[in-house]
């Protein structure tokens, strides 16, 4: 018999992933071993603010889940971890005129790397659980498929696709085949205190969506007001500091020239913000870097695929071409929305995912 | 069954004391400040625990103030006594290993205007009486210094810094939590003014505890109310956890001597069978430690991954001190003691009892033999790609 560590986070569906993994345990599975992720100091004063999946109260929430399941319970503390490989490279990336992508970057770095790690290590476990929207299966050859959650609406792959052939033989997605109505069934059923936690959508650690604050606080970035400009260099307006912005955002530009605009492009090295018309913002064609397959190695040099450059986004048919190991060029049948730098490109092959990387700047 | 070795953390309440608890708890429920009958039986529970525990450490039955606790009492005695001789001097002496209740107190009193110096400890964990000399002052009205450390159970020269105070005029506490589950206690030897006790340590009831008060001793009491406890401690009285408590004394102080051969003898094996792994050092005093502690650090290991992956095989143990886990901060009587950062993260502590047995301590050696070369492992990510 081995053992699976479940990460649980104190929200409804890690709890869910956990109950369930612990009644399979009571009928002769794998043994279950409940873990709740420290991820930032404990906070004093102000803390009420910070309600999330990081804050003490979802450690009180999971520890109830891990004691009504009859599972062990620890807590990991991963500060150091979270705070350099999520937060930090928030910032930079943000400083750098990207789009971060911390949830991403917390399944590659924390979850499916550090707490794997040491799970396997420490905990003596075998696998990791834990309550992502996804698939894993594995084909008579032994490879192991990563595949889209069977609720299309709660699909979490978009975050999930760096993960390699050795994560997924040590990963368990217990939720990918259950649609979210029925997990918070479940939970109820099983009277879990996190059956009507309502969703967390924002950042974990930017709470109330103001990143300003962590620029501040991280890198001492105050915001130095700076051009907007339109797509021929005219200055339409001032902006609060290019850091503040964000490919694709239409909302407080405060620039008034008729028709909506949206930024197109963040440019750190003269401070500058490009704004563009609806039409300019969506883009057929785009690259990117820091190429990933989930087989190992692509599918071929020039393929066919679908496209995703957001979570909950469409997914384009597209031509795939790679340029060298690392790189590779995106040809969208239709023009996606706001291709931003930073973000992650996940390529899918009906329900799965073949790979991704990362958007590269216009013109890099 | 578990193999529990964390009595420092507290230890199982012992039959004998749940047998003499029973009839507080079921019988004798009358309020201990009531005239009647219910009341006076009541009564004679607290009056008689009071003679026992009082006669077990050489006072007098009305120099036991009755807590909810050894930090209650650790509080009572730091804030009681720096508050009420406040108009002499406003200076306290502390030792930087004192349990979180003595430092968060001096700190409260720090924040409070009082002047606190905190002495440093050698390598071991001990104070240096020639330190305590050099702190006092005309001004210092408190020296604080427990006797056995709860992390890595070193003995302090307490009978040394007890002279010194004395000779000074201040007053002399010390934190006996640990001390009192394993050695005897006197004191006028100690020429201690305030002593801590507690006693879920040593197979009592969580949640009562005791303050030594030397006649004498001026004390501003910290919870008002009734006049409880002599005015010292307000609040009706814990009846089935003061029975329970004097119970636990006196059945460990019969069998101190024996059982601290015994559990010296079972310490020192699981001690020297730790010791013979590469990178596992002892932390404390090599030979003046408490009979029952055996604490290392272990080398390239996290103590909280050490613990869980203990846990999962029966083998309850412990960072440090209970309080500490799950914290990133390594401990501070660690710190003190010279161990860097790094290492002290690697601590871990093992604390015997009465029902431990040869077989437990062969038990968890061969346990950890398994698993600490996967937890080694631990650090870096082996089997998988960033």
């Amino acid at each position: 018999m081995g053992r699976i560590v479940v990460a649980m986070s104190g929200g409804v569906d890690s709890s869910v992933a956990a109950a369930l993994l612990a009644d399979e345990a009571r009928s002769g599975g794998d043994e279950v071993v409940g873990v709740w992720m420290r991820l930032s100091p404990d906070e004093g004063e102000g803390y009420e603010l910070r309600r999330s999946c990081c804050s003490p109260d979802a450690a009180d929430d999971a520890r109830r889940v891990a004691q009504l399941a009859g599972i062990p319970f620890f807590v990991l503390n991963l500060e150091r971890e979270f705070g350099s490989q999520v937060i930090d490279a928030f910032v930079d990336a943000d400083l750098d005129g990207a789009t971060p992508n911390p949830c991403q970057a917390c399944n590659q770095h924390i979850k499916f790397d550090v707490l794997l790690s040491r799970g396997l290590a420490a905990y003596g476990a075998d696998a990791v659980a834990t309550g992502h929207y996804a698939r894993i299966e594995t084909d008579a050859a032994g490879r192991h498929h990563l595949l889209r959650a069977v609720d299309a609406a709660k699909d979490q792959t978009y975050f999930l696709w760096t993960l390699t052939q050795a994560q997924l033989a040590a990963t368990r997605f217990p939720l990918g085949e259950l649609t979210k109505p029925r997990v918070r069934e479940i939970a109820a059923e099983w009277d879990l205190p996190t059956a009507d936690k309502p969703e967390s959508q924002e950042i974990c650690f930017v709470p109330l969506g103001d990143y300003r604050e962590l620029l501040a606080e991280r890198r001492g970035y105050a915001g130095d007001p700076g051009p907007i400009v339109d797509g021929i260099g005219t200055r339409i307006g001032t902006h609060s500091g290019y850091a503040h912005y964000t490919v694709g955002q239409r909302h407080g530009l405060g620039v008034a020239v008729g028709e909506p605009v949206y930024v197109r492009e963040v440019i750190p090295a003269t401070n500058t913000v490009v704004v563009g018309r609806r039409e300019e913002i969506a883009q057929r064609t785009f690259t990117a870097s820091g190429a990933h397959f989930v087989a190992g190695a692509p599918p071929a040099e020039r393929f066919e695929a679908e496209v995703r450059i957001r979570h909950r986004g469409d997914a384009v048919p597209a031509e795939v071409t790679l340029i060298g190991t690392d790189r590779f060029a995106v040809e969208a049948a239709e023009p996606v929305w706001a291709p931003a730098p930073g973000q992650a490109a996940v390529l899918y092959a009906g329900d799965e995912v073949l790979g991704g990387g990362r958007i590269a700047p216009r013109g890099a | 069954m578990a193999i529990y070795l964390d009595h420092a953390a507290t230890s199982p309440l012992r039959p004998e004391v749940l047998e003499a608890m029973l009839p507080y708890l079921t019988e004798h429920t009358g309020n201990p400040s009531s005239l009647h009958a219910a009341g006076r039986r009541a009564r004679q529970g607290i009056d008689e625990a009071r003679e026992t525990l009082a006669a077990l450490i050489g006072a007098a039955p009305r120099e036991i103030v009755f807590t909810a606790g050894g930090t209650e009492a650790d509080n009572l005695a730091l804030k009681g006594v720096a508050w009420a001789a406040s108009p002499r001097g406003k200076h306290v002496v502390i030792s930087a290993v004192e349990h979180k209740a003595v430092l968060n107190a001096a700190a409260i009193l720090e924040r409070s205007g009082f002047e606190v110096t905190t002495l440093p400890v050698d390598r071991y964990g001990r104070v240096d009486p020639a330190d305590v000399a050099e702190a006092l002052t005309d001004r210092t009205t408190l020296v604080s210094v427990m006797a056995a450390n709860n992390e890595v159970g070193t003995l302090q020269p307490i009978e040394e810094i007890g002279a010194l105070v004395r000779a000074h005029h201040a007053r002399f506490h010390v934190d006996a939590v640990q001390w009192a589950a394993h050695l005897p206690i006197d004191v006028d030897a100690w020429q201690a003014d305030l002593v801590s006790l507690s006693a879920h340590k040593l197979g009592g009831p969580k949640g009562v505890g005791a303050l030594f008060v030397r006649r004498g001793t001026q004390l501003l009491p910290q919870v008002q109310g009734g006049s409880q406890e002599r005015q010292r401690r307000a609040g009706t009285e814990n009846v089935p956890g003061i029975v329970g408590m004097a119970a636990a004394f006196a059945s460990v102080h019969a069998e101190l001597d024996q059982e601290g051969d015994r559990q010296r003898g079972l310490a020192e094996q699981l001690r020297d069978g730790l010791l013979a792994h590469e990178g596992i050092t002892l932390t404390g005093d090599p030979k003046r430690r408490l009979p029952n502690n055996v604490s290392v650090v272990v080398e390239g290991v996290e103590g909280g991954d050490l613990v869980a992956a203990l846990d999962l095989e029966g083998i309850e143990v412990s960072t440090g001190s209970a309080c500490t886990s799950g914290s990133t901060e390594p401990s501070h009587v660690l710190l003190a003691m010279g161990i860097d950062p790094h290492t002290a993260h690697g601590s871990l502590r093992m604390t015997l009892g009465r029902e431990t047995t040869a077989a437990d301590v062969a038990r968890t050696l061969d346990v950890l033999t398994d698993v600490l070369p996967r937890l080694r492992g631990a650090g870096m990510p082996a089997a998988v790609e960033a």
